[in-house]
């Protein structure tokens, strides 16, 4: 079932190369979505047992899986009239990178061997590249350049942080193996200074392709060059997926019962991120740009939540919900007004809300929940960290994160506002709101808003079990 | 066995200079192509004739040695290419860090707790060293061609540690492995088209518009 899961959007992307009609191959996406959505939810709910030693789902994988397929169904509804509106740049290439890219993706997520993780997530870096340097111009390809370059070099350390943890196994007078099970099974008798330094180079390659900061340099650019529903992609679902990878490194060093160190560095990163994101979203002109900082920080607080651990786990998983959908809205009602303005830029982006009422109102809705404002889902997810930073009694951190939270909230405040609010800068283009433009960002900003003020049992059930894998087994 | 290991591991460690101090590109090209195919003799000097070990030694020297070289030749051929014109860091200074770079891994993998087989080769010192070298050349070329091959030279680097614990790579990943990085230097080797085709040139100091 899980490979039928995983095969199931490559059929569609090898018609998509033959088929010669345009609309119809835009269609193909959300059919695959809504066909991918379906079977990920039926496989969710039987919960088979990990019995394959390559691939399986646990409570992690099954919380990424469904966010990702979520986002995608969503992302492929946007794209048929995203990609009928630029019928001159063409889709023949767009349509089976996004396929191949969901296929990717969902190896990466269920992926249960170290190396076949990575081939996973290095395929998604690869198959993403086109999509980034769909605008073919300058801008594009100098951004698309530097995400290649910088998340191959990424995740080459990454793969030197698996042959570490490989040779930390044959340091511990075991057969080496690469089997995830089988490593947190044996975990013990790991060598220790290779896993140290294997989870250091994991965490340095995976978090490249995460973009926690100071490994955050490819972002802006990419996000803000590619079309908005790849970056609704990158930041909802492969920052999830890549987050997914780093907490494997994290659940190998608990499982050896060397977790301090791991927590540790997530703290450190997860500050950093929300440091810098601050810094470079005050005064941010570029609405996507900001959208990357904003990722930047978000990234962070998963990091922070993680690395704090008890509740601020279970919350930083609920994040992770509440970020990919959010920012799937953000993403894609700012690709709406960056077509009616014909810019992303502040200084022609002005009065979204006269111009396109749905589009700038929903994107208005999407900064307040991003910020953590109530009572959408981030507030709460973000308070739940907060209350678990409380709890492990670390009030310093405590108040840097509010204090940087709460300058994240008026530096894009200031943007945002910029741009939804005042008399319209220019007069409205052809372009006008869509149903398929803007339905997918409001129902992803409805279940934000639900997630916010009602959390299913199943969900809480699969979120405790999640937040249980983190921790320490003794 | 071990001799011939050193063998190879010496001219490997004699390539990172030489593409650390020529500013031809080609040579460049085909001194990664030669350490490519050098190292894919590794799996079978070291672990000895399986069908596992000759299945790797034949992947990557197909797809190291001889196919994403060619690859990398014919992007150079299109774009019409032929010299690193000035480095960010001189050729000499940079042939210094190499050195450097190599003294470093010499001692550093002196102090690894390595396992007691593994004390004495040179896989270990020879793979940081290698490792280096493709930082080196990532972070001092200014032409995109060079930094790819960078990114080769340091995947070679850790291909040379994944010797050490090919028995728990299983083929199918190895395979996975080569074929990603054959697809990551195709598609940069159409970016780089792209690249020569909007700027007129391959120098990466061009790409310079985003930032803040």
């Amino acid at each position: 079932m899980l490979v039928a899961l995983i095969l199931l959007p490559l059929l569609p992307a090898a018609l998509s190369l033959v088929l010669p009609w345009y609309q119809l191959r835009s269609w193909l996406l959300s059919a695959t979505g809504a066909a991918h959505l379906g079977l990920a939810l039926l496989l969710v709910s039987e919960a088979p047992p990990l019995t394959n030693p390559w691939i399986g789902l646990d409570a992690l994988s099954c919380l990424v899986l469904l966010v990702t397929s979520l986002l995608y169904l969503g992302c492929a509804f946007y794209a048929v009239d995203y990609l009928a509106m630029r019928r001159d740049r063409g889709n023949r290439v767009m349509v089976p990178c996004l396929l191949v890219f969901l296929s990717a993706m969902t190896l990466a997520i269920s992926a249960r061997h170290l190396g076949l993780l990575w081939v996973a997530v290095e395929t998604t870096t690869l198959v993403s590249a086109p999509l980034i340097y769909y605008n073919r111009n300058r801008l594009s390809i100098e951004a698309t350049w530097k995400y290649l370059l910088l998340c191959s070099v990424g995740i080459a350390l990454a793969m030197l942080g698996m042959m570490f943890v490989g040779y930390a196994a044959l340091g511990g007078g075991e057969p080496p193996s690469l089997h995830f099970d089988w490593l947190l099974e044996h975990a013990p008798s790991l060598s220790r200074p290779w896993l140290h330094a294997g989870f250091v180079f994991l965490l340095v390659g995976f978090g490249t392709k995460m973009g926690l900061a100071p490994l955050h340099s490819w972002k802006p650019d990419a996000y803000g060059e590619a079309p908005a529903l790849v970056g609704a992609l990158l930041s909802g679902g492969l920052t999830s997926v890549s987050f997914l990878a780093i907490l494997r490194a994290v659940q190998l060093m608990a499982a050896a019962g060397d977790q301090l160190m791991a927590r540790q560095a997530l703290v450190g990163l997860g500050l950093l991120s929300l440091l810098l994101a601050a810094v470079f979203m005050v005064r941010q002109p570029d609405i996507k740009r900001m959208l990357a900082y904003s990722s930047v920080e978000h990234m962070g607080i998963l990091a922070l939540g993680v690395g704090i651990g008890g509740l601020a786990t279970f919350g930083a998983l609920l994040h992770l919900i509440n970020n990919a959908l959010t920012k799937g809205c953000l993403f894609l009602t700012a690709g709406n007004i960056q077509r009616a303005f014909a810019s992303k830029h502040l200084s022609e982006v002005r009065g979204a809300l006269s111009v396109l009422p749905l589009s700038g109102g929903l994107f208005l809705a999407g900064f307040l929940a991003i910020t953590g404002a109530p009572p959408f889902g981030p507030f709460l997810s973000e308070f739940t960290i907060l209350r678990g930073l409380f709890a492990a009694e670390r009030p310093l951190i405590a108040g840097a994160f509010l204090l940087l939270l709460a300058v994240i909230f008026i530096g894009m405040g200031a943007t945002v506002l910029g741009a939804t609010q005042g008399a319209a800068t220019e007069p409205p283009g052809r372009f006008k709101d869509r149903l398929l433009l803007v339905a997918p960002p409001l129902v992803m900003l409805l279940l934000v808003l639900s997630l916010g003020l009602y959390l299913p049992e199943p969900l809480h059930r699969l979120l405790e079990a999640g937040a249980h894998l983190l921790e320490v087994r003794s | 066995m071990s001799d011939v290991n050193s063998v190879i591991l010496l001219v490997v460690i004699l390539l990172n200079f030489f593409t650390l101090g020529s500013a031809r590109l080609v040579a460049c090209i085909r001194a990664a192509a030669l350490q490519g195919a050098l190292l894919a003799l590794l799996p079978v000097t070291v672990h000895g004739l399986s069908g596992h070990s000759l299945m790797l030694a034949t992947g990557a020297f197909t797809l190291k040695g001889l196919f994403i070289p060619w690859l990398l030749l014919r992007a150079i051929r299109e774009v019409r290419i032929r010299r690193e014109m000035e480095p960010l860091i001189g050729l000499v200074p940079t042939l210094f860090l190499g050195v450097l770079a190599t003294v470093a891994a010499f001692l550093f993998a002196d102090r690894l707790p390595l396992l007691l087989e593994h004390q004495d080769g040179l896989l270990v010192p020879a793979s940081l060293a290698t490792m280096l070298t493709g930082f080196l050349l990532l972070m001092t070329r200014r032409k995109a061609i060079t930094q790819v091959v960078g990114y080769l030279i340091l995947e070679n680097g850790i291909f040379i540690f994944g010797v050490l614990l090919s028995t728990a790579m299983p083929l199918v990943v190895e395979a996975g492995v080569l074929l990603d990085l054959l697809v990551a230097v195709f598609v940069m080797g159409i970016v780089l088209n792209q690249i020569n085709r909007e700027f007129s040139t391959i120098n990466t100091e061009r790409l310079s518009a985003l930032k803040e």
